[in-house]
């Protein structure tokens, strides 16, 4: 398998690797070390030049305006945007723009213009409502929400928890269980997926979870006899699970990309301060020792970069990458916790202080293990794949 | 924490009241004599000393005559969730958070 960069991949990854550290890094310095926005102001200025570059909405496809990049290239480009302190969650903070949720491209052309176009335009915010309290792993089973149809419209009821950006947001994708014939597949076949305005009468955001993250904290929400409109059924009735499940698979390529650049970016301040540190008369970096910790973090760093560049071309070959994009994902979150905690304990006291992004990353790489899927069920993923579909 | 105000009483916001706070990371409210509340605010990682640094600039700012404080690490999701708070109960955001130049989410507690 050949990972090498073709020269026009090159090209982008120095392009945005200088767009970081000259125009993003800078910036922080006087942002809160916890921030998650800019100030309006530049953050207008650095669309303005993503635009310029040609790189504004980078993972949109091309039909839909965008410029047509390939998996690939996103992936190189992903790791590339997290370099920074805010990078694992806002990366670039979002100047880049973003591709919305993937399954709107699913949607009718009436759908399309309503939620869609304006969301790539950077008009709109959706967000994504899947996980419920009763669980998210397994959300085919969980569901609990309900959603029966009176006439033109369906009226649904439930709660949904830790929906990120469901208080700004202008609409949000909400999975409810339609039908109780879900036969041999267990309830999978009965839950439709819904675009609901957020200012629908019913929806309503009942607190903030507070976590580990501190932007872009978590919501609980709940729907109180919720009318929405038949029209704003996503794709088929009783056919919502595939449309979360596509989405569930796809992003698992980019959100390991992610943690891979702040890993890589550990890493570099890792290297730079074992060789400047001296304790016991000697640099850290001639402690074997230390020596180690830092070839563990190559060896992680490797590893997850070659599993994000083997799904990816999988993605690109339009072959099958349910396992690539698991594996992708568990052992990119896995190993990048274990290279920032590594670098925190190189870095010693100053490891743990808000004066190095470090803390803020080891706090948010714990949620990655879990968010969009938990290892264990991107080794159930695999370990499905690998079995076979007929092993029972 | 989670969807409640700031469970403390109002103190005098002085001088003195400032330099005993801890120097943690944390979120405040201010409010002029009848309660109003005038501002929320945090301290964050780049105050020297935390709520100490913070409450002591308010109260060079002069926005309100009382204050009430709560630690947190959390302190910007705590903040985001006080200024929701605020503005469901109110309808708009404290007078001294008027200069706010990004959106702050819709919350609908239940009471
Ligand atoms: C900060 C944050 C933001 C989030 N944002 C969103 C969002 O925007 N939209 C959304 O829909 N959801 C969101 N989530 C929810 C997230 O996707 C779920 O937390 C996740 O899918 C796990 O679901 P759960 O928490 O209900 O854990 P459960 O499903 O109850 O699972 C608990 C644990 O059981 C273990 N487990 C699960 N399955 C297996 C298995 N087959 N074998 C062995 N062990 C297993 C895992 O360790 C798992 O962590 C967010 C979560 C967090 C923390």
């Amino acid at each position: 398998m050949d990972f090498t960069l073709t020269d026009e991949q090159q090209l982008i990854v120095d392009t945005v690797r200088r767009f970081v550290a000259e125009e993003v890094v800078p910036l922080e310095a006087d942002l809160d070390p916890d921030a998650g926005e800019l100030d309006p102001d530049d953050h207008a200025r650095l669309v303005a030049m993503t635009r310029e570059m040609g790189f504004y909405g980078f993972d949109i496809p091309e039909e839909f305006g965008g410029p047509g990049l390939d998996v690939t290239t996103r992936a190189l480009m992903a790791i590339e945007m997290s370099q920074h302190r805010a990078g694992l969650y806002t990366p670039c903070y979002g100047t880049f723009g973003g591709a919305g949720l993937a399954q709107l491209f699913e949607a009718t052309e009436e759908q399309k213009e309503r939620y869609l176009y304006p969301t790539l335009r950077g008009e709109k915010l959706g967000c994504f409502a899947l996980t419920e309290p009763s669980g998210g792993s397994d959300p085919g089973r969980a569901i609990q929400t309900r959603g029966h149809q009176d006439g033109d419209e369906w009226v649904l009821n439930g709660a949904k928890l830790y929906i990120s950006g469901a208080d700004k947001a202008d609409y949000a994708l909400v999975f409810a269980r339609t039908s109780d014939d879900g036969g041999a597949t267990a309830g999978r076949n009965g839950v439709t997926a819904f675009i609901v305005e957020t200012d629908t009468p019913g929806f309503n955001v009942r607190r903030v979870v507070h976590t580990l993250r501190s932007t872009r904290y978590a919501t609980e929400i709940s729907f109180d006899e919720m009318r929405v409109p038949a029209e704003n059924v996503l794709g088929e009735v009783n056919r919502g699970f595939a449309i979360a499940n596509d989405r569930l698979s796809r992003q698992r390529i980019p959100y390991a990309a992610g943690c891979l650049g702040v890993a890589i970016k550990a890493q570099e301040m890792a290297i730079a301060w074992a060789k400047e540190r001296e304790v016991f008369g000697e640099r850290l970096a001639e402690k074997q020792s230390i020596q180690w910790m830092l070839v563990d973090n190559e060896i992680d760093i490797r590893h997850a970069r070659w599993c994000i560049l083997e799904a990816a071309q999988a993605a690109d070959r339009n072959d099958r990458f349910r396992t690539e994009a698991a594996m992708a994902k568990l052992v990119a979150t896995e190993a990048s916790g274990r290279v920032v905690d590594r670098a925190m304990q190189i870095h010693g006291g100053l490891g743990m202080t808000k004066d190095l992004p470090l803390e803020r990353w080891y706090r948010e790489l714990r949620i990655r293990r879990v968010g969009e899927g938990p290892s264990e069920v991107q080794r159930l993923i695999m370990a499905r794949e690998i079995l076979g579909g007929s092993f029972k | 924490m989670g969807g409640l105000a700031i469970a403390k009483p109002w103190v005098p916001l002085t001088a003195a009241a400032a330099a005993a706070l801890p120097a943690q990371l944390g979120v405040y409210e201010i409010a002029d004599a009848d309660g109003t509340v005038v501002r929320i605010g945090y301290a964050g990682g780049r105050q020297p000393f935390g709520l100490r640094s913070a409450l002591a600039a308010e109260v060079e700012a002069g926005l309100g005559t009382q204050f009430r404080h709560e630690a947190t690490h959390g302190y910007l999701t705590r903040w985001e969730e006080l200024l929701m708070l605020h503005r469901a109960a109110h309808g708009s955001l404290p007078t001294g958070n008027a200069d706010r130049r990004t959106p702050v989410g819709r919350l609908r507690p239940l009471t």
